[in-house]
């Protein structure tokens, strides 16, 4: 009875699915909003990456909703996973329990690895605005990289207060930067704060490099601190 | 061309989803599933979204997939599913 009930539920949506599909044909034109955002985004923005160009300043405060999210995610694996203020088991398990650190394998690899896992996720997010990428994708490769760090180095230096200051200073500037935009551009988090500067260069696109920044920072730390809380 | 390795890219992203659900072993089943995350990555790339193929293989297949393994090992189930 039960399985006879799913598979219909199954069908139901294999139907709506195949009326999806057959249905579709690509696009041939681009739609009004798309053409209005290729040659607005570098035209009046300066980002030759249309996608962050929209992300960082048409959306960006859909981007500061993101990063409130997962802030909240962090904040509830915290409240979730907190453990008793008197034990303290995650050293012990680290390094007693089956009595297995981290292999030999796993460290010598982060030695040579971990260098250009930062290295990769900093060009990313500070390149965000002239090719592929920017805070948010930047920012998950940092998080990726202190992931491997915590790994080899169980004991190691990264602290999860550093880490939750980080995150929030972080985000004060971010909303900081938008209240600049109100207070000297269009509105908030508007990016004509800064001048526009040579299309294609670095130091360009008025303020989203460095809102781009902020937010791979906090994105970074955000990440860091779910993992940090998984592994206590 | 193009079309062919978008069908075989998909095509693996089914195998393995379908080998998660089915494989026993959880460990096998969880890095399965990031395997599916990483060729959910390269049909982004292939389909001309690199800024989502990036996030993607970062926090789909690295994260979510290494929360997974610490909560599976929290739990003491590394063997099996009965």
């Amino acid at each position: 009875m039960r399985r006879l009930f799913i598979l219909f539920v199954v069908a139901g949506f294999g139907v709506i699915f195949a009326g999806l599909v057959a249905g579709y044909s690509e696009r041939q034109t681009l739609s009004a909003l798309a053409t209005f955002y290729l040659t607005e985004v570098p035209a009046d923005l300066g980002a030759a990456n249309v996608v962050t160009g929209i992300l960082i300043s048409f959306r960006g405060f859909d981007t500061l909703g993101e990063v409130a999210v997962l802030f909240m995610v962090a904040a509830s694996v915290g409240v979730i996973l907190a453990s008793e203020p008197g034990d303290k088991p995650h050293l012990m398990s680290a390094m007693g329990g089956k009595g297995q650190g981290p292999s030999e394998l796993v460290r010598n690899g982060a030695e040579v690895v971990l260098p250009l896992i930062f290295l990769f996720g900093i060009y990313v997010i500070m390149n965000g605005h002239l090719s592929a990428g920017g805070g948010f994708q930047g920012g998950a490769v940092v998080a990726s990289g202190v992931m491997l760090m915590m790994l080899a180095y169980p004991t190691g230096p990264l602290h999860h207060g550093f880490l939750s200051i980080t995150e929030t200073l972080a985000g004060v500037f971010y909303v900081c930067i938008g209240i600049l935009g109100m207070v000297f551009a269009g509105g908030f988090l508007d990016s004509h704060i800064l001048p526009l500067g040579d299309f294609g260069t670095l130091v360009s696109a008025g303020a989203i490099p460095l809102i781009s920044i902020l937010l791979g920072i906090k994105v970074g730390a955000e990440l860091s601190v779910i993992i940090d809380r998984f592994r206590n | 061309m193009l079309e062919t390795l978008i069908l075989l890219v998909c095509g693996s992203i089914l195998v393995s989803g379908v080998l998660a659900v089915v494989l026993n072993n959880l460990m096998a089943a969880m890095v399965s599933a990031g395997l599916a995350s990483l060729f959910a990555a390269a049909s982004y790339v292939l389909l001309a979204a690199p800024d989502v193929a990036m996030a993607e293989a970062a926090i789909g297949s690295g994260l979510a997939t290494l929360i997974f393994l610490y909560a599976i090992r929290k739990t003491g189930g590394d063997v099996t599913d009965e």
